[in-house]
């Protein structure tokens, strides 16, 4: 059970840091694709 | 995975094998080359026509009328022609934002993917997962669960060390989560908005997203511990033939030698590693639209192979559209899921209700001896070896 639970654990930690990580990548679409001319928000 | 390649091959390839076995073209003469009514009714019927006539007719700037004269401004291409162009995307598009991508102004290879996506893949992928479910309890009725022959000893060995569960429980976990909004995204539309409401479906899948595209990096860092971990336990070797001989103690009394992993174990070793690596990868091209495009360079190297032509199918397309890179990988990335969704199924049946004993081997780590001795003697007496060893070692000579 303890095998479980740090596993769960850890999926949330690498999760977070994997949304924190790809954030300040700024990997999304919109990021991506925006620029001077083109505004996506 | 071949078998998966084989069937994506088929559904790409055939359109360009029918399109080369078909009949001559039919006289369009009436129509001055145009597409005629037949074209347009076989099209309707949903039949694969040679549209080399429209592909191919985007006028010609070489010989265009000069600039003074009848139609001169045109530049040898009518707006008819500009229209073809752009739909084959063969036009000569300029944009100031947006790559290669915002070039492509039409694209109709997303309405392929949608039919497909809404038709077979959801058919075919509901019928395996709910295939697979029927089976196993069918199989369940019939075999029952597979007891520990002999009376347990009471005396346990450990089986996985912690690490090594963890990791199975990162994976595992990962994956069901990955599986059910997968599912979500797929099947939500059709099975949850209709019940539950289109706000709830809405909310439900921007949480499926979320969790889906983050999650995913567990399941890839498990999958390469998992990899390094076990990959040595899990080369074939000859003790897998006599599992197979003997269907594995699944069906029948006799429960064959294994050592740490037995060969359905490792199918699904392979399995996750392969499968899971393919999706890993697709679900990467995903993730990252347009920046990493697999299927062009992969179609290159397996024309190049002749792969295609030993299937007597034609050469693969190796100029995609960026849009249709996405395509194919998001129908590669949900077939192949559904291929390993099934798996992991019978996996979770064998591992918890299908086989007493068998959730400890990940649950605590501890085996009982008898337990182990019927589905790993092998091992276990490797095990007992070792241990004999080193009280051997620890106990000085007198």
């Amino acid at each position: 059970m303890k095998a479980i639970i740090a596993g769960i654990a850890a999926i949330i930690v690498v999760s977070a840091a994997a949304w924190y990580g790809l954030n300040q990548a700024g990997f999304s679409s919109q990021e991506l694709n925006s620029g001077d001319n083109v505004r996506l928000d | 995975m071949r078998a998966l390649l084989c069937l994506l091959f088929f559904c790409l390839a055939l359109p360009l094998a029918a399109q080369e076995t078909d009949a001559p073209p039919p006289d369009r003469s009436a129509t001055g080359g145009a597409q005629t009514l037949e074209d347009i009714i076989a099209r309707q019927r949903g039949e694969q026509i040679d549209d080399t006539f429209r592909r191919e007719n985007v006028g010609d700037p070489d010989s265009a009328a000069g600039i003074a004269s009848q139609l001169g401004t045109l530049g040898g291409a009518s707006d008819p022609d500009l229209w073809r162009a752009l739909r084959f995307n063969s036009a000569d598009v300029s944009v100031s934002a947006g790559g290669d991508v915002a070039k492509v102004l039409v694209q109709d290879g997303g309405m392929g993917w949608y039919q497909f996506r809404q038709g077979p893949l959801a058919t075919y992928g509901g019928y395996l997962l709910l295939g697979t479910i029927g089976l196993l309890v069918l199989f369940f009725l019939l075999r029952g669960r597979i007891r520990v022959d002999r009376e347990k000893v009471g005396r346990t060995v450990t089986r996985f060390q912690f690490a090594e569960r963890m990791a199975h429980w990162v994976l595992a976990g990962s994956f069901i989560l990955l599986g059910f909004t997968g599912l979500f995204v797929k099947y939500g539309r059709d099975y949850i908005a209709p019940y539950l409401g289109k706000d709830f479906n809405a909310a439900l899948l921007l949480a499926s997203k979320f969790v889906h595209n983050n999650v995913a990096w567990a399941f890839m860092l498990a999958l390469v511990v998992v990899f390094f971990m076990w990959v040595w336990h899990n080369i074939p070797n000859r003790t897998d033939l006599t599992w197979f001989a003997q269907a594995g103690g699944i069906v029948g009394s006799k429960h064959p030698p294994a050592k740490k992993f037995n060969a359905g174990q490792k199918i699904i070793f392979w399995s996750v590693i392969l499968l899971g690596g393919s999706i890993s990868m697709s679900g990467l091209s995903l993730l990252f639209p347009f920046e990493m495009p697999l299927f062009a360079k992969t179609f290159g190297i397996l024309n190049n192979l002749g792969v295609p032509g030993l299937l007597g199918l034609a050469d693969l397309p190796t100029a995609l559209a960026p849009q249709e890179e996405m395509q194919l990988a998001q129908a590669w990335h949900a077939i192949v899921s559904f291929v390993l969704m099934a798996i992991i199924i019978a996996h979770i049946y064998i591992g918890s209700i299908g086989m007493e004993g068998a959730y400890d081997a990940m649950g605590s780590g501890e085996v009982d001896e008898a337990w182990a001795h019927q589905h790993h003697s092998i091992w276990l007496e490797e095990v007992k070896a070792k241990q004999k060893e080193a009280s051997t070692a620890a106990t000085p000579a007198e």
